[in-house]
């Protein structure tokens, strides 16, 4: 009797997210119904734009490609136990570093453009690092300190804009073209002139790079025994601190990396809030995807195709249907995921 | 007013895969002291858990004065008369003693009001009518042990408590305090309330109950009247054989010193001192058993010891090697091995693998340069699965999923299996309550496993709060009381009864002049 | 004068920060995290304009507000409480949730994706002549700032004084202990956090209200700074208007100084600094609800 309802358990651990995103948009649903719309039609249409056609496809890998970043960052984080909820602003000033570099900084070919990408992912490092510290040093609660520097970051850089911006603009100067980074059309002509560049091959190598570090070294070892169990880490040699500075660093510089795909892949100069929620939505995407680098893989496929597939529909049914389900699906996740371990508990 | 009488009938409740209690029946009859002994994971608590309301039985009845009940929660309970002192106090350290005692009952002025005069007056009178001195407008945090207990009493007796259940009440006290504990219980027996007293230390049985129930294994294996029973004969009931003489020890000479404190001072959360100038060495070759009733400084000690808590002063020294005392990898380096006192808490990581947790402490021995993990991994932990017998050897099941005496034997495993060459090796043990809640098995084993080690010619300094453990397995025995080393001896020249008169701080007679 | 109005202006901006802090003071007392302020606030502030529009009532738009922030709060209590889920992904989903629904509704309703129509604001009330005092006047002529003044002994005599108030704070520092007494450590959970919706939701209805309309994302960080607050009051509903009017009076100086040669922009950072300040202990030690963020589990006593 008992070990077909642990099994059930775990299957429906597996299963959460799954389960949230179906609840979601049955939710969703009754949202699109409620407006005398077809709700099947409408989630087929967005789906046909978001996965049916080149171009569409090509729009729903760029919206993914900051979503993937910031659900890894997220993720990393998390596997320490670490909440970072200040994803948004490190990838905010990682943008910003990557565009001032590739602008200002005077570097022949690629150099420039290694040079940008250090700086977007020492920026965020930096950015995410003081609440790492303020951690280990004085065990202030990095959720309350993420919150307020995603704040404070914003003031910083409208007071740096206001000597750094094209007059009467909310943008930087162009970065020099040898700092942009190409788009995949040139090589994929399928996907007609969809911005997803090469900021999404950097996120599939930084997705693998999170599972190598996870899973198989010494740093990932230590890094997750810490987040299961703090004192078992501490007691097995961990130092509790070094690796939770190191872990937000770490988040910090994968977030800070995340903003090139607009200011290098896309536009080519930082602009005031290019950002526009994408770290929130990291932490949709890192829940939903288990913090495994795969899920959350699939995971910001899931939503960039979501909101590419939305402007379709808008002349229906507002997009920003989108937004509410990013909304439901965090609620449903967390409250599947917090249903089956309690009902594996019981059932153990 | 006369309590009532309580019967427990056939009371079966299991807990996860185990069976806390097997079909236990018991009765409580008005005015008496009924002790309910057994070992630790004998059930005593989950039986109690389930007479409070806390638990529901699986199956059984509950009878008060004839009548069936159910109990759907402790309020249910409490209006029926019982009242429950918490081995580990329910109280709220922020609030006051008023506050505490009245929560949930509280007078008001009014709709919603507190009336939080009246309550401190009340508060003030029954503390008053049962002589159990407290200040009823102290914050709890600012209270001592004992007095934190005389809360708890208070809160049961507010709630007009004529069956009172104390489990483990006299295991965080000083001797005056049991003193003034059992006091105040003979009153309210006097006064015709029943008493439940779960323990297991005979001496308080012999000392304070009438009645006596011994539970092992989750099953009633024999009572009566204690003043019918010898203490050796309830002894045996609760042990369920007469212990097993270990393999004699082998006559050794111990070698160097492998483990040394040196006037060492730790303080404990609140940052009080808990170890007061602590200095012994355990050698090569030696077991040394260091008793003491829980929270007179074990706990601190082990965690200096170990690594993991800064001491205020003095030194440490393992395999020679002085050390921190603050980085456990610097003291696992020096060649120290760790099995905690508690071990889902400092000694596994419940979610991850079994040959994650035998890795977890020797990662410099597991990793090549920074890389850690993959199959590997698990090939490596199929040899220490088998060799400690640890169930299912699967090197992929989570550690969540063993039961309590193999998690101990994965423990050991890590701990006290073979290192690969040219990795440190262990010079020096800590055993913190090694077999506490796992299976007989499991202890003879772990035992084993323990006294091996001796024979390598490793230092072992074991902590237990079972005497039986310490005299069987130790070279020397050093009692730990108010965070000080008050006497040193060996197994062959006390016994049980002598060290708990030092436990407590009563020294031994003085025989002739010092 | 001068100063008078200054005055006027920081308190016309801590209002709304007061009522979310003290609403959140209620809710972590009894161990739920409220990071979810700024979508009740949102959601609030939505429904006070569709209610004021559809009927032409302001009461009835604050009504409809405390209404939504009472549901949004429920929502979050089911998540935490009922589900034990995280509480700060839970703050966090309610949040997102509310910035889509807020927009969703706007687009559906009023045809725009920024603003709605204009709408009536709560009248001025003249209670004792106040409302026609020099500067303050017509701030103390608002039925919401009367209200405010009159929540924060009332809120603090709530947490402190009465039987509510003591059990829901054994609950926040100690729930195993409060169970053990027969409290349903759910339910008081439950109404803390509903209590919250309904301070919080207050604020939203008092910014919109003001600015006579609805406009996306109109709180802009508001519940986060309100949180902020309450930490720096150290969870005492008294503590988190002070930290409160700090922190309007910052703002004040802030909307002062624009467009001046002082980097104003940081003195907007002021409040979020102090913040990670207190809690790294360099102002005070801030000592959260002993089980704030943890889910009760009965089953593991």
């Amino acid at each position: 009797m008992k070990l077909p309802r642990a099994r059930m358990a775990s299957a429906l651990n597996l299963a959460a997210p799954l389960v949230a995103v179906l609840a979601a948009l049955a939710v969703g649903a009754v949202f699109i119904a409620s407006i005398g719309e077809a709700p099947l039609e409408i989630y087929a249409l967005m789906f046909h734009e978001a996965f049916g056609t080149g171009y569409g496809l090509g729009q729903t890998l760029f919206k993914t490609t900051p979503l993937l970043f910031t659900g890894l960052a997220v993720s990393l984080a998390f596997r320490a136990g670490l909440f970072n909820i200040g994803v948004e602003s490190q990838m905010y000033l990682g943008g910003l570093a990557a565009a001032l570099v590739g602008s200002y900084v005077a570097l022949p070919g690629v150099l420039l453009l290694a040079a940008s990408l250090l700086a977007a992912a020492l920026a965020g490092s930096a950015w995410a690092a003081i609440p790492g510290a303020l951690k280990a040093r004085f065990g202030s609660h990095e959720v309350i300190n993420t919150i307020m520097l995603n704040f404070i970051a914003l003031s910083l850089v409208a007071w740096v804009g206001r000597g750094l911006f094209e007059a009467a603009t909310v943008r930087t100067l162009e970065v020099a073209p040898a700092a942009w980074l190409p788009r995949l059309d040139g090589v994929l002509p399928a996907l007609h002139g969809a911005p997803a560049n090469v900021s999404l091959l950097l996120g599939l190598l930084l997705a693998l790079g999170v599972g190598v570090l996870l899973f198989r070294t010494r740093l990932g070892f230590d890094l997750r025994a810490l987040g299961l169990n703090a004192p078992a880490a501490q007691a097995a040699g961990v130092a509790i601190g070094r690796t939770q500075i190191l872990a937000m660093g770490l988040s910090g510089a994968i977030a800070g990396l995340g903003g090139v795909n607009f200011v290098l892949g896309y536009k080519h100069y930082f602009e005031l809030e290019f950002t526009g929620g994408a770290g929130f939505i990291g932490i949709a995407v890192a829940l939903l995807g288990r913090n495994h680098p795969l899920g959350v893989l699939l995971a910001a496929l899931f939503f960039g195709g979501l909101s590419h597939g939305a402007l379709v529909i808008n002349q229906r049914v507002p997009r920003e249907l989108v937004n509410v389900l990013q909304g439901l699906v965090i609620l449903f996740a967390i409250s599947a995921q917090a249903l089956a371990a309690r009902l594996g508990r019981r059932w153990a | 007013m006369l309590a009532p009488t309580v019967s427990l009938r056939d009371i079966t409740r299991t807990c996860g895969t185990v069976i806390a209690n097997d079909r236990v029946s018991l009765e409580l009859a008005p005015g008496q002291v009924h002790a309910i002994v057994g070992e630790n994971g004998a059930g005593k608590t989950t039986l109690m858990k389930v007479l409070f309301g806390l638990f529901q039985p699986d199956s059984g009845d509950i009878v008060v004065d004839g009548r069936a009940v159910r109990l759907p929660g402790p309020g249910a309970a409490m209006r029926l008369g019982l009242g429950m002192v918490h081995q580990h106090f329910m109280l709220v350290d922020t609030l006051t003693v008023t506050e505490n005692v009245v929560l949930g009952r509280e007078p008001m002025r009014g709709l919603g009001v507190f009336d939080r005069a009246r309550a401190e007056h009340e508060v003030a009178a029954l503390a008053e009518r049962y002589r159990l001195p407290v200040d009823p407008r102290a914050r709890i945090a600012q209270l001592s042990v004992g007095a934190q207990q005389r809360v708890e009493i208070l809160k049961a007796l507010y709630r007009g408590a004529r069956v009172l259940i104390l489990d483990e009440p006299t295991a965080v006290l000083t001797p005056q305090e049991v003193d003034e504990l059992f006091g105040v219980l003979r009153a309210l027996q006097q006064d015709g309330a029943s008493i439940v007293l779960i323990t297991h230390k005979l001496a308080e049985v012999k000392a304070l109950a009438d009645q006596v129930t011994v539970l092992r294994a989750g099953r009633v294996v024999g009572g009566g009247r204690v003043a019918q029973m010898t203490t050796e004969a309830i002894a045996e009931l609760m042990v369920g054989r007469v212990l097993a003489p270990l393999k004699p020890r082998s006559a050794r000479s111990p070698g160097a010193p492998q483990l040394e404190a040196h006037a060492l001072e730790v303080a404990d959360d609140r940052g009080l001192p808990a170890v007061r100038g602590v200095s012994f060495q355990v050698r090569g070759g030696e077991v040394v058993g260091l008793a003491g009733v829980d929270g007179n400084g074990q706990h601190e000690l082990l965690e200096a010891l170990a690594g993991v808590r800064r001491p205020s002063a003095g030194r440490i020294v393992v395999g020679g090697r002085a050390v921190s005392g603050r980085d456990a990898r610097e003291h696992r380096r020096a060649g120290l091995a760790n099995i905690p006192s508690d071990r889902l808490k400092r000694g596994l990581v419940a979610d991850m693998t079994l040959a994650e947790n035998l890795v977890l402490g020797r990662q410099d021995e597991a990793s090549h340069g920074p890389w850690l993990g993959g199959p590997a991994l698990n090939e490596r932990a199929r040899g220490p699965l088998a060799e400690f017998d640890v169930r299912p050897p699967e090197p992929t099941a989570r550690a969540a999923q063993l039961s309590g005496g193999n998690q101990q034997k994965l423990i050991a495993a890590r701990e006290l299996g073979a290192r690969s060459r040219g990795a440190e090796q262990v010079c020096a043990i800590l055993a913190a309550h090694p077999t506490r809640g796992v299976d007989l098995g499991a202890i003879e084993f772990l035992h084993g496993q323990l006294l091996a080690a001796r024979e390598a010619g490793r230092a072992v300094l074991l902590v237990s709060s079972e005497l039986s453990e310490i005299l069987a397995l130790s070279d020397r025995i050093l009692v730990l009381f108010e965070g000080r080393i008050v006497h040193e001896t060996t197994p062959g020249a006390t016994d049980e009864r002598t060290l708990g008169q030092f436990m407590t701080g009563r020294s031994a007679p003085q025989v002739g002049p010092a | 004068m001068e100063i008078l109005l200054f005055l006027a202006a920081a308190l016309r901006i801590s209002v709304p920060y007061a009522l979310a802090a003290m609403g959140a003071a209620v809710s972590e007392r009894g161990g739920v995290i409220c990071i979810a302020l700024e979508g009740i606030m949102l959601n609030g502030a939505l429904a006070y304009v569709l209610g004021a529009h559809w009927s032409g009532n302001p009461w009835l738009g604050l009504g409809s507000a405390v209404l939504a922030g009472l549901l949004t709060a429920w929502l979050h209590a089911e998540v935490t409480v009922r589900f034990r889920a995280d509480q700060i992904t839970s703050g966090l989903g309610i949040n997102l949730l509310a910035a889509g629904l807020t927009r969703f509704v706007l687009v559906r309703v009023f045809q725009s994706s920024s603003n709605s129509p204009r709408v009536v604001g709560l009248p001025e009330w003249n209670l004792f002549g106040l409302a026609k005092l020099p500067g303050l006047g017509p701030l103390l002529g608002s039925p919401l700032v009367l209200l405010t003044l009159f929540l924060v002994p009332l809120v603090w005599w709530l947490l402190f004084r009465s039987v509510f108030g003591l059990r829901l704070r054994s609950i926040g520092e100690n729930p195993q202990a409060a169970a053990s007494l027969g409290l349903h450590v759910a339910r008081y959970r439950s109404q803390g956090v509903l209590t919250c919706g309904v301070l919080a939701s207050l604020g939203g209805a008092w910014l919109a209200s003001e600015q006579h309309s609805f406009s996306d994302g109109m709180t802009g960080g508001r519940g986060y700074i309100a949180l902020a607050a309450m930490i720096v009051g150290k969870w005492n509903p008294v503590g988190a208007v002070a930290a409160c009017l700090l922190f309007g009076t910052a703002d004040a100086l802030q909307i002062r100084l624009q467009g001046s040669a002082f980097p104003s922009e940081l003195l907007q950072a002021l409040p979020y600094l102090v913040t990670m300040l207190v809690l790294a202990g360099f102002i005070g030690r801030a000592v959260a609800p002993r089980a704030v963020g943890v889910p009760y589990d009965p089953d593991q006593p």
